[in-house]
């Protein structure tokens, strides 16, 4: 298969994102027409519509595009760091850890939308820590499948710990927690995509510095080495950008799997490994991805609404059953 | 990001003020001894009082019985572990001082292992050899498109360029690893064991590439080989290491000592002169009898 060139596909993947914001910004029960929603987002109109653009659905789509964006660079990264093509945040347990650590911060009334991602992202490096500690224990070297394992096992071991602290926790802090942890795009308005920017960028630049490195860590920890690459700083700061990403998305928008994995593949199968284009073109497919699987969410059942997870994971499992048979074909 | 490598005078891309490089040593281990942490208090240290030297324009193949500290001592020249005692010198300096991209632009090392995560083509593999030249940002120039071109004519991969390295034979993938090496433009190739999985005329091809690159265009290198009869008649010298001590260095015809070799193997040698000077060892039968059992 040709692939594409750079320009071009950053050129389509751009159109696509647009195509996205638009398709989320159109579709919702409240049944906007085209000139209603042209005539609000001009600023004009009436004060219902304006109401329902600007600060119900823009800020959505925004935020749907950021924390796919974020979701899929912190995939696509992780994917080189243990060089296993079918690693995402959610499967080596990091949003696990990141839930646990929001639900410990809601439950103890830290509410803040700043907090949250801060104890997110404790929560996001404790599962680390843990997964890699279990990884050692199998055996020294840091085997692939290890991890991937030792992160669905540190996965699940938060997800039983977040039902036993919502169990014994009170009424109000149970329903706060519950509704936040089934996630979606729709609560956190405006302040919600600024706090998850203002934690992403960061990350984000610290990931493009690494991307030359990364494809050299997908070789080998010792090729790697001997190329040049100083391995333990590069895999040190694309832990920590991969946890500060998921903690971030994971505290706007609950825990999302999935976008992680499917999208930076399809950019991996599209235009190949390259970390300098992957991470980049990764983030506007991801973003694009979840606003159109979030606009889908809401208008399959309209006027019921799906979490948004459910789109993602009927889309993602399909694909990741693909992608093992390509892994384990080899 | 771009590296630096440590201060002092000469800089990072011209080191030849350096006594040592002036001795012609690029790579040096002076009386060097590596005990890993962890070792037991009782046990010998992995590599004791080894002392060696590897010139430009030489070529130096390392042999030993498994275990002899073959892979240490790399580790050790290359400044990954640290020596106990004595001192580890890439081209004059303190191993351990480099920074991991400047060695890269004086050392390639064509490792054992490498399995690349996902697939990739020949050609982005040997660019990757110019990451210590170009660190994280740095567009490649015409410079470093050049440094991979020639890389490639010369290890013979050019017309692979399109391929995925995934359907290369064992042979073109190393000869791929090699042009990668050569485009980071190196002075010293360290390879540990290319043959391993070679058949008869690849593992020549390969050796005769890597001579050629030491004869003409005035490389250092340095092979881990279990092949001492190929190691042999290449290597202007044989190292032959033995429980992380040096036993012998020097032309094969010195090194390649029955007696020597049987203690080191613990098993019985027979050696053979060639033409060409070079000695070939031929291990002896030494048939399992049911009353004296497989030891001496």
């Amino acid at each position: 298969m040709k692939r594409p060139s750079t320009p071009a596909l950053f050129v389509t993947l751009a159109a696509l994102a647009v195509l996205a914001a638009v398709a989320g910004v159109a579709l919702g029960p409240a049944g906007l027409s085209p000139s209603q929603l042209a005539a609000a987002l001009a600023r004009r109109g009436d004060e219902v519509a304006l109401g329902i653009v600007w600060s119900l659905r823009l800020p959505r789509v925004a935020l749907g595009f950021v924390v796919g964006g974020v979701l899929a660079v912190a995939g696509a990264s992780l994917q080189a760091l243990v060089r296993n093509p079918l690693a995402d945040p959610y499967l080596l347990g990091l949003s696990g850890g990141a839930g646990l650590g929001a639900v410990l911060a809601l439950v103890s009334g830290l509410i803040s939308a700043w907090v949250l991602p801060a104890a997110a992202f404790a929560g996001a490096l404790a599962a680390t820590l843990l997964v890699y500690r279990l990884a050692l224990v199998a055996g020294g070297a840091l085997d692939s499948r290890v991890l991937l394992l030792g992160g669905v096992v540190v996965g699940a071991f938060a997800g039983a710990l977040v039902a036993g602290i919502l169990s014994v926790s009170d009424a109000t802090q149970l329903r706060t927690a519950t509704l936040w942890l089934m996630g979606g795009l729709g609560g956190v308005g405006w302040p919600g995509v600024l706090v998850l920017v203002v934690y992403a960028v960061p990350a984000m630049a610290l990931l493009v510095g690494e991307s030359r490195a990364l494809n050299l860590l997908a070789l080998g920890e010792e090729p790697a080495l001997h190329l040049g690459a100083d391995v333990a700083r590069t895999k040190r700061n694309t832990y920590l950008a991969a946890s500060l990403l998921t903690a971030a998305s994971v505290a706007a928008a609950g825990i999302i799997g999935f976008v992680g994995l499917v999208v930076p593949h399809a950019i991996r199968l599209l235009k190949g490994h390259d970390h300098r284009v992957l991470l980049p073109a990764a983030f506007l497919l991801g973003g694009a991805f979840l606003v159109l699987a979030d606009a889908l969410a809401r208008t399959v059942f309209a006027p019921l609404e799906l979490p948004v997870g459910v789109v993602t994971a009927v889309v993602g499992v399909p694909f990741f059953v693909v992608l093992l048979r390509r892994w384990t074909g080899r | 990001m771009s590296g630096r490598g440590p201060s002092g005078a000469g800089g990072a891309t011209n080191p030849s003020g350096d006594r040592s490089i002036s001795s012609g040593a690029l790579l040096e281990l002076t009386d060097a001894t590596v005990r890993y942490a962890g070792a037991s208090p009782g046990t010998p240290p992995a590599m004791e009082s080894v002392s060696l030297a590897v010139r430009g324009g030489e070529c130096v193949a390392l042999v030993g019985p498994n275990g002899a500290g073959k892979t240490t001592l790399l580790r050790a020249l290359l400044g990954h572990v640290p020596c106990g005692s004595g001192r580890a010198l890439a081209l004059g300096r303190d191993a351990r001082s480099w920074s991991r991209d400047t060695l890269a632009r004086f050392v390639g090392v064509v490792s054992q292992r490498e399995e690349p995560a996902f697939p990739l083509t020949v050609r982005e593999a040997v660019e990757m050899g110019r990451y210590p030249h170009l660190g994280a940002w740095r567009a490649p120039g015409s410079a470093d498109r050049a440094a991979v071109e020639r890389a490639m004519r010369r290890a013979d991969v050019a017309a692979l360029g399109e391929r995925w390295v995934e359907t290369l034979s064992g042979g073109e993938w190393q000869r791929v690893r090699i042009a990668r090496a050569l485009a980071q433009e190196p002075r010293v190739l360290v390879l540990d064991e290319p043959t391993a999985s070679l058949d008869l005329s690849h593992e020549m091809q390969l050796f005769e590439l890597i001579l050629d690159l030491v004869r003409h265009d005035g490389l250092a290198a340095l092979i881990v080989s279990h092949h001492i009869n190929v190691a042999a008649r290449f290597a202007d010298r044989l190292v032959l290491l033995a429980r992380g001590r040096i036993v012998a260095d020097g032309p094969s015809a010195v090194v390649l000592e029955p007696q020597r070799l049987a203690t080191v193997f613990g098993w019985p040698v027979a050696v053979h002169r060639l033409a060409d000077g070079s000695v070939q060892i031929y291990p002896e039968r030494r048939p399992v009898t049911p009353e004296s059992g497989a030891a001496p």
